[in-house]
């Protein structure tokens, strides 16, 4: 990885003693969630809405130690698509992590940023396209990019931690300046094959 | 239903009396129709669409506007769309953020077909096991009751479920171009257009 070894320490939640950076026991932790974080921080981003997904753990992980950002567990990925147009009604920038077979459940909620003109901020991490085990995922991993495209929310496809990161920048500002829908995919290839 | 139930333009022109300065997201179908009749105001926010949204663009809403009141207007038939929200909303405990469903048990608009709130379903039931303070409201001075609370903010979430008539009313059509239903909604908050 690019940014390898350059997380700054930090703290999981408030008031507790520093945890190891590194979550997945692994000593090769990536420094790009901490990286997007920084961005999204930066572009006054309000709210994270989320449903898990291994590879946004970190990410999630960090907004939720932040008291300045208002963080929503989902029970379907389509909740966040609502959360994020009332968010930006009330004048708030907010961003919606999920992985690829909760685009499926958006699509038609997506209806409503696309009419509506308002901004949307999607960070997607990829499944069933690069070495996967589970053949569960495989259809919807196809699905994935032109059901986005199908529906109006354009997309921008990272293969390596530096390129997510510029992406991201890019996507914040096609978002938030230029009221467009964005989801940027986060290939399974940078996320690494899931481990069993 | 065993009990009278409420003409539902009746029940939301009394819950909108006096609305000060509330803000309110209503979803699609009748509901929006209900919120345009009680009278258009640049803070109602209309759903043609999207239907399960209504009460999560709330959610959204009351978290970036936590010194304003919201109000969702919605149907049986939208919220049962977005039962799933009804945890979001107990996990989120906004007390900016009241939803009111107005239940016909029908689903009006596709030609009053029974919903599961008409075949026994209560979303009040479900919202209370969520833990969201809930309630069934059956008559005018029920309303009146909940009216008075929409300017408090409380502990946690609310949500009222409103008996009415199944019937479809005169329709009462808002504008449908949602990108100036939000410039409008932002417009009244002091927000900027893009």
């Amino acid at each position: 990885m690019a940014n390898k070894g350059r997380i700054a320490p930090h703290h999981s939640r408030r008031g507790e003693a520093p945890q190891p950076q590194d979550l997945s026991g692994s000593p090769d932790a990536p420094a790009w969630p901490q990286a997007i974080y920084e961005l999204l921080k930066r572009a006054d981003i309000r709210q994270m809405a989320y449903v898990p997904d291994a590879g946004h753990s970190r990410l999630i992980e960090l907004f939720q130690a932040d008291p300045d950002v208002v963080s929503n567990v989902l029970t379907t990925e389509e909740e966040g698509v609502a959360i994020a147009a009332g968010a930006w009604l009330g004048g708030q920038r907010s961003v919606l992590l999920m992985q690829s077979s909760g685009v499926g459940n958006c699509i038609n909620m997506l209806s409503l940023s696309a009419i509506s003109r308002s901004p949307l901020l999607m960070l997607v991490t990829m499944r069933g396209e690069w070495a996967e085990f589970n053949p569960w995922q495989v259809p919807m991993g196809r699905a994935t990019e032109p059901a986005l495209n199908a529906i109006g929310v354009r997309t921008l496809r990272a293969d390596t931690p530096d390129d997510l990161v510029e992406m991201v920048g890019s996507a914040v500002t096609l978002a938030f300046e230029a009221d467009q829908q964005m989801a940027v995919l986060i290939s399974q290839r940078l996320l690494g094959a899931k481990q069993w | 239903m065993s009990e009278p139930a409420l003409d539902r333009r009746q029940a939301v022109a009394a819950l909108l009396k006096d609305r000060g300065d509330l803000l309110v997201v209503s979803g699609l179908g009748s509901p929006s129709y209900d919120l345009h009749a009680a009278g258009d105001h640049d803070a109602n926010y209309y759903l043609w669409g999207a239907m399960g949204a209504a009460a999560l663009i709330g959610l959204g809403l009351a978290q970036a506007q936590p010194e304003r009141m919201v109000l969702v207007v919605t149907g049986d038939g939208e919220q049962l769309m977005g039962l799933g929200g009804l945890a979001t909303i107990a996990v989120a405990k906004p007390g900016n953020l009241v939803t009111v469903v107005i239940d016909n048990g029908h689903f009006g608009e596709t030609g009053m077909q029974k919903s599961h709130t008409g075949r026994g379903i209560e979303l009040a039931e479900i919202a209370k096991a969520c833990g969201i303070e809930a309630g069934l409201v059956r008559n005018l001075g029920e309303i009146e009751a909940i009216r008075k609370t929409l300017r408090r903010k409380a502990a946690g979430p609310r949500l009222y479920v409103v008996k009415v008539r199944p019937e479809n009313v005169a329709r009462s059509l808002p504008a449908r171009d949602a990108v100036h239903l939000k410039n409008r909604f932002r417009g009244h908050l002091g927000l900027p257009v893009n």
